[in-house]
């Protein structure tokens, strides 16, 4: 792939800026602010309903902030024209269904909408990035398939390719692993660390499960209740402290046998009772 | 492995380029074949039966003065009417089904019909108007009623299973005033009234063509501006939205058009039933191809409409059955086998 100039500044190029989060009265976060550092896999981690997916929806312009901005370079992300920002940041939400009887390599296209025009359709630039993206996600081989005919792991794998053809040096996926079994997980997971490690995009990701979150991501953000409780390396803030602050659970955090990150052990039925007797 | 054929790419030097499915340029080509040769087999029926050749020799003005007089000024407006009508309605159903990505999604399931027929009663039972107050009353009951679904329909944009059913809602409401407006009429305007409900295309002239043929001509290129939009919106808004797509100007725009189609296609020729629903349908599963099929929809409903009526010209006599009655009874039995079809695969 032609590198596309992902070209390093001193400034993060996404971030947030006191937003507050609604969908119409109700408040999901308010005065919220995160960064996204560049060149980094940022995982954002929370309990259900903590405003991890509704902050992904900001920070790619898909949710108006009733208060605050997002910056994008620098500038409000709404302000910019919506075709140069998806050329900048692309956005795999969890809602995306694959229209009836498309084939791979047609889905995959798709993600070219914003570098086409009505009098440019589809350029020689457009067939070989496509092909590239496919090649990177391994599922060149399956271009002429009809995506309904694939599977869980093989779809997600379909969708990435797409928001990879879209070229942006920031990539955003909103729980990107759901639905998928664990082998399939880590599958996915693997993917995401080889497209920040070799090609230097910035990818922020919502996952569920801690553990992945731990393993996989350089920068973390752990979210409470629309609020940012910790962030960091893993390593840095991932402790039983933490873990109990932000999902409520007792646990013991051990280094991850494999690749030395933290991993989380939640405490025995009988420890945790125990402990909700004590509380009442 | 199933396979599908890919589309091409005409590339120009100088940048533009162009991406065509053979497939569906295929089917356009043969479904507008198919309807230009019903419309010269419709022109050719009636009382006074015209062969196929003499029709066009007339429509190219070499004809004897009778058959002239009869082909273009008789039944040349009728037929054009039928086919504008069925390629709105057509392209109509495409839109609308598209956009609330639901086969369902149809301007007869969502009320659209109902509320122009609403119109064009008012207009004959309360003020006794005449052919063009009927389709003045038509367009704007259609128009009101299209603008009720999207603003009861909008919560922070129109989803998809939200538009079908408050449509469905609306349709229940306008069917009950209709009924009442019905019971209020006496015998002659609901005579009338009834003939004019089920959808014909008897006694259509050039009044009812230019009106249509200039809404097509406006609405037409703006659709397919927009259609490449609409392609995307079948991945979802947040994809959609993601990839630049201004989701909610693409609604509004594609939805007000369809509207506009729908409303100006059942003032023109009463609420012929089924064409929006079955046209974008019958299209997909002819061009295979993914997306809205706008073009091939259009064609399919040109094409449907008026071989629907010739069939019932040549089958019950000119003037017997009008033409909504054999599309609603074909679109009836078509809508019973998707109902079972859509719910075998789980998906209602």
């Amino acid at each position: 792939m032609s590198a596309p100039d992902f070209s390093r500044s001193t400034v993060n190029r996404l971030s947030a800026e006191h937003v507050t989060l609604a969908y119409d009265q109700r408040v999901i976060a308010e005065q919220l602010s995160v960064e996204i550092p560049d060149h980094s896999f940022t995982v954002i981690v929370g309990p259900n309903a903590c405003g991890k997916s509704t902050l992904l929806r900001a920070l790619s312009r898909m949710l108006k902030p009733s208060r605050g901005e997002v910056l994008l370079d620098g500038r409000d992300i709404r302000s910019l024209p919506a075709k140069q920002v998806a050329r900048t940041l692309g956005l795999l939400p969890q809602s995306a269904v694959a229209p009836e009887g498309i084939t791979v390599a047609d889905l995959v296209g798709r993600g070219r909408y914003p570098h086409q025009g009505l009098l440019r359709q589809w350029s020689a630039e457009d067939e070989r990035v496509v092909q590239e993206s496919m090649r990177q996600t391994g599922v060149a081989e399956l271009a002429e398939r009809y995506v309904d005919e694939l599977s869980g792991g093989q779809r997600q794998r379909v969708w990435i390719a797409m928001a990879l053809a879209q070229q942006t040096p920031l990539l955003l996926l909103d729980e990107p692993t759901t639905y998928l079994d664990i082998q399939h997980q880590i599958d996915v997971l693997d993917l995401c660390a080889e497209l920040h490690e070799t090609q230097g995009r910035t990818l922020v990701a919502v996952l569920h499960d801690l553990n992945h979150a731990a393993r996989y991501a350089t920068h973390l953000i752990a979210l409470r209740g629309g609020e940012v409780i910790a962030e960091g390396a893993p390593e840095d803030i991932v402790t039983a402290a933490l873990v109990e602050r932000v999902f409520g659970l007792k646990c013991q955090v051990v280094e991850d046998p494999e690749t030395g990150t933290p991993l989380v052990v939640p405490a025995a039925r009988k420890a945790r009772v125990q402990r909700v007797t004590a509380a009442s | 492995m199933r396979t599908h054929s890919r589309s091409r790419a005409v590339r120009v030097p100088g940048g533009l380029s162009l991406r065509l499915d053979p497939r569906a340029l295929v089917v356009v080509a043969l479904l507008l074949l198919a309807a230009l040769a019903a419309g010269v087999a419709l022109i050719g029926t009636g009382d006074a039966h015209i062969p196929a050749a003499d029709v066009l020799k007339a429509l190219a003005g070499n004809g004897n003065a009778y058959q002239d007089f009869i082909v273009r000024e008789l039944r040349l407006p009728r037929v054009l009417v039928g086919l504008l009508v069925g390629a709105s309605l057509g392209l109509g159903g495409a839109l609308f089904q598209s956009v609330s990505r639901n086969p369902l999604g149809s301007p007869d399931v969502l009320g659209l019909s109902q509320g122009a027929t609403a119109g064009a009663l008012v207009v004959i039972v309360l003020l006794s108007g005449g052919a063009a107050e009927v389709t003045l009353g038509a367009l704007t009951g259609g128009l009101v009623t299209g603008l009720a679904i999207y603003l009861l329909a909008w919560k922070q944009g129109v989803q998809g299973y939200r538009l079908v059913l408050v449509g469905i809602g609306v349709s229940a409401v306008v069917t009950a005033v209709n009924g009442y407006l019905l019971t209020k009429a006496d015998l002659v305007d609901a005579a009338r009234a009834v003939v004019w409900m089920t959808g014909s295309l008897d006694g259509r002239d050039w009044d009812q063509v230019w009106p249509l043929l200039g809404l097509c001509a406006v609405l037409l290129p703006l659709v397919l501006a927009y259609g490449r939009g609409l392609r995307m919106l079948e991945m979802g808004d947040d994809t959609a939205g993601a990839l630049g797509v201004p989701v909610q100007r693409v609604r509004l725009v594609l939805m007000v058009s369809a509207v506009l189609l729908t409303a100006a296609a059942t003032a023109a020729a009463g609420p012929v039933g089924f064409v929006a629903l079955t046209a974008p349908q019958l299209a997909r599963r002819l061009t295979r191809s993914p997306g809205p099929n706008l073009v091939a929809s259009l064609c399919m409903g040109a094409a449907l409409l008026v071989t629907a009526d010739w069939a019932s010209q040549r089958v019950f006599g000119a003037g017997r059955l009008p033409v909504g009655v054999v599309t609603g009874v074909l679109g009836g039995g078509y809508l019973l086998w998707l109902l079972v079809t859509e719910r075998r695969a789980g998906r209602i």
